[in-house]
């Protein structure tokens, strides 16, 4: 559990203007973003959106060309080392040092960041909640795919930081581990963590996070409570099954997706089904089959995110 | 630079020096050093065993050619000239090899990330993986020493000037490593500044022979090399005698290892090639 001395009135994260170029590239465009202390926060955004970028630059992997970051108060580049005592993160790619094992790998991790024995108790908590009792003396060379993946997961929370960032965790995991791992991970977030987590995945931020901030072009273009953004953003899907019938051309605008005589139309107020039912009588189609339902994150991401 | 930012500099450095007495902080270094020892250990076979049978391997070829051939010094046989060459040179190649493969392999590895995580400051990171380096350097010239003095009489006239050379000449190599290390971004660059600049500058350096039995030419190139005063100082150790005083060595040797800290210091400080 955090530190009980901590101002629970300090963001986790404080985020404010921040731009990186890359020569000509502008990864970030000006990102503003506050997190509070014990949130379960997702950012959401294609690949080349800045996550990653953002995410370096708050670890202080990448200095920013402008802008401040904080970690509970912690300025990342004048306060550093409090800054990163503060942070945990586990990176995307799987990498592991090929000399030690997963116990040795987890205690020199803590190490690093001044704990000695006192933290071991920690560790093997760590490793047991992460079913990784079994490979504790295992080489991280002989480690599967998924059981590194866990590796890497205990490295960051070795040290039992307040703040733990999850870049794409689940990327290529099984459903299993990815069910375990976020069992782990909302029983940490119970226990007072704020949790930051990237992911494709997103029913699985729609299920976690309570917030979400979807990035685009280094930029945030949405930034609310999930539901909100469910709400607010998205309306209904219509699908439509009209057998051997075409659709209408007046209705191809609303047109998401559509294949084998099935189309599902995308309805941003109610009255609209009124107007797709007016249409198809006009051109005479018969409906087969009709169903309406609630629009998901993806909707909300395509919407804003997407090319169209 | 105003005289307000340079006191700065100097107090945010002395700030450091600080915080790397500070026990708990001490800590964090300790680890990263036992980390780094611990990683040559466990290959032992490679880092440790195999340098010194490629040592003894010379002594072995070039005693049995040359012996009798040459005499470099008054009352010293040339394969106990040869001995103190050896065991430097291994000291040398050894310490420019666990730093620099350590830190190669991490980025290529891409698990230099666990270390750039962590609060660990940037002179903490550079002493952790000198000292390793000094410690892979002295187990080899050791061990060098402890198998050779079987075969070969070695007298040890002054031993403070040998651990006093074998002490800056490690942290001198082990320093370059640290540098070649974070310069290079593939095995590839690596192996050209071993074989282009570190082997050639140790086997010219007098490893095998003294530099008066040089034409005058190839005499003052010898000069301009560092590694030929670290042999020079080390070998004055063993004999009492050398090619030129341990005390300008000493100089030489000591305004080097200074010089290429502070190149170390300031890429570690500024975040070269290891933080965009």
């Amino acid at each position: 559990m955090p530190d009980n001395q901590i101002d629970k009135t300090v963001p986790a994260i404080h985020i404010k203007n921040v731009h990186k170029h890359f020569g000509g590239l502008h990864a970030l465009n000006g990102i503003d973003l506050t997190i509070q202390q014990g949130e379960f926060f997702a950012l959401l955004g294609p690949n080349g959106a800045g996550k990653s970028t953002l995410i370096n630059i708050l670890a202080g992997l990448l200095k920013a060309t402008q802008g401040k970051v904080s970690v509970m108060g912690h300025d990342v580049v004048d306060d550093y080392q409090a800054a990163r005592m503060a942070l945990g993160v586990v990176p995307q790619e799987l990498v592991f040092d090929p000399f030690f094992n997963v116990r040795e790998m987890l205690r020199f991790q803590a190490g690093y960041f001044g704990k000695g024995k006192e933290n071991d108790a920690w560790i093997d908590e760590v490793i047991e909640n992460l079913g990784l009792t079994d490979k504790a003396h295992t080489n991280m060379r002989k480690l599967s795919g998924g059981m590194k993946r866990r590796a890497l997961i205990a490295q960051a929370l070795a040290h039992k930081p307040p703040v733990i960032v999850l870049d794409e965790p689940t990327a290529g995991v099984d459903v299993e581990l990815r069910q375990m791992l976020w069992g782990f991970i909302k029983k940490l977030n119970a226990d007072g963590h704020t949790i930051i987590l990237t992911t494709h995945y997103l029913e699985e931020a729609e299920t976690l996070c309570e917030r979400v901030a979807m990035m685009k072009q280094g930029k945030i273009v949405a930034l609310d409570t999930t539901s909100n953004l469910l709400k607010k953003l998205a309306g209904k899907n219509l699908r439509l099954t009209l057998g051997d019938a075409m659709l209408p051309a007046a209705l191809l605008p609303m047109l998401k997706s559509g294949e084998c005589g099935i189309y599902t139309l995308a309805l941003n107020e109610p009255n609209q089904l009124e107007f797709v039912l007016s249409e198809l009588r006009k051109a005479k189609v018969v409906i087969e089959d009709m169903q309406l339902f609630e629009a998901d994150l993806e909707d909300v991401f395509m919407s804003l995110v997407g090319g169209k | 630079m105003s005289l307000k930012e340079l006191k700065n500099n100097w107090l945010a450095s002395l700030m450091d020096i600080a915080n790397l007495l500070n026990v708990y902080h001490w800590r964090g270094a300790y680890t990263l050093f036992k980390k780094e020892t611990l990683r040559f250990w466990r290959v032992a076979f490679q880092t440790i065993a195999s340098p010194v049978l490629t040592a003894l391997l010379y002594l072995l070829i070039f005693s049995h050619v040359l012996q009798g051939h040459v005499q470099v010094y008054k009352n010293v046989p040339y394969t106990a000239f040869l001995i103190p060459g050896l065991i430097m040179m291994s000291l040398l190649q050894n310490s420019f090899a666990n730093s620099s493969s350590s830190l190669i392999q991490s980025k290529v590895m891409g698990n230099i990330i666990f270390i750039l995580l962590t609060p660990l400051t940037y002179l903490q990171f550079f002493v952790a993986f000198l000292a390793a380096s000094i410690v892979r350097g002295f187990m080899v010239g050791l061990s060098i020493y402890l198998v050779a003095i079987w075969f070969v009489g070695l007298p040890i006239t002054y031993p403070i000037w040998i651990l006093i050379f074998a002490l800056l000449g490690s942290a001198l190599l082990g320093t370059f490593g640290i540098i070649a290390g974070i310069w290079a971004d593939k095995f590839d660059q690596m192996a050209a500044f071993q074989n282009f600049v570190i082997m050639p500058l140790t086997f010219l350096s007098g490893v095998f022979y003294s530099i008066h039995s040089l034409p005058p030419f190839w005499q003052v190139v010898s000069k301009f090399n560092p590694f030929f005063y670290m042999i020079d100082g080390f070998r004055y150790g063993f004999f009492g005698q050398g090619d030129i005083s341990p005390w300008i060595s000493l100089g030489v040797v000591a305004a080097f290892l200074f010089g290429l800290a502070w190149v170390a210091l300031k890429m570690l400080k500024s975040g070269y090639r290891l933080r965009g």
